[in-house]
């Protein structure tokens, strides 16, 4: 029974879904211990950070000011070379992990991305390559609330 | 399996993707019509509003990965995303997304001129 419900969902997603996509999004695992932390330290931790070295080599663009903080645009280029791994993070959010970025066959260690900062707080950007880590970082001063 | 069978395949018209050549590399940019709900913002009512957020997109170029994230509720509703890869014209680009409650997305389009 379980088998026939399961060969017909297949079945459905076949129709409706590029099967190889999907395929791929469900062989990843969400991270949830990092994004569910609520300390930038526990959440770093749990992503197995270690060591980061501050770099120049890591340009992130991101607003002196937010007026909303419901949707701040940060921009992140590494230098770095074999850059595997961007990540975000808001010191002062309630859940300091935004996102980590992989790279691969191609895609430039580069992102644009639109977050939430519930007030003004650090902005942290850590860089994994070649199995070492380095970060760069920048405050933004956050005139109303984008949590909730 | 679980994951299969709660699965809800949401309309393609809900984003939209576009990729740019400019020499040999392409600029993928992207928007996802989705509320990015935290779990932490309360209705008229006062009533806790349930998360609902994409946990993870990936980006294929000719159906070889090139982009994989991970995101939480700290990105903003109705997610933008830019990003650069190496490509040639008429390279096809797959975007596909997958959220806490098991609803995905999928849309796809080819390198074009700038």
């Amino acid at each position: 029974m379980q088998r026939r419900i399961f060969l017909q969902s297949l079945l459905g997603l076949m129709i409706t879904f590029p099967l190889q996509a999907f395929a791929k999004l469900i062989g990843m695992a969400w991270n949830k211990n990092a994004f569910v932390a609520t300390k930038i330290l526990d959440a770093i931790q749990r992503l197995n950070i270690i060591n980061e070295v501050v770099s120049t080599d890591i340009n992130l663009v991101a607003p002196d000011r937010a007026e909303n903080g419901a949707i701040v645009q940060v921009e992140v280029t590494s230098h770095i070379a074999n850059t595997e791994i961007i990540t975000l993070l808001v010191e002062h959010n309630p859940t300091p992990l935004i996102a980590e970025f992989m790279f691969s066959n191609g895609a430039l260690p580069f992102i644009v991305t639109r977050i939430k900062m519930a007030e003004t707080s650090t902005v942290k950007v850590v860089v994994k390559a070649n199995g070492r880590y380095f970060t760069t970082s920048k405050n933004v001063e956050v005139l109303s609330n984008g949590c909730g | 399996m679980a994951v299969v069978e709660q699965m809800n395949v949401v309309k393609t018209n809900a984003m939209k993707i576009r990729a740019k050549l400019v020499g040999d590399i392409a600029e993928i940019k992207l928007i996802i019509m989705h509320p990015m709900e935290t779990g932490r913002k309360k209705d008229d009512a006062g009533e806790l509003i349930p998360p609902h957020f994409i946990q993870l997109m990936t980006i294929s170029l000719n159906d070889k990965t090139v982009i994989e994230a991970q995101w939480g509720t700290g990105i903003a509703k109705n997610p933008y995303f830019t990003c650069q890869v190496k490509a040639q014209l008429n390279d096809r680009v797959t975007l596909s997304w997958l959220d806490n409650l098991g609803e995905t997305g999928s849309s796809d389009t080819l390198v074009i001129a700038s």
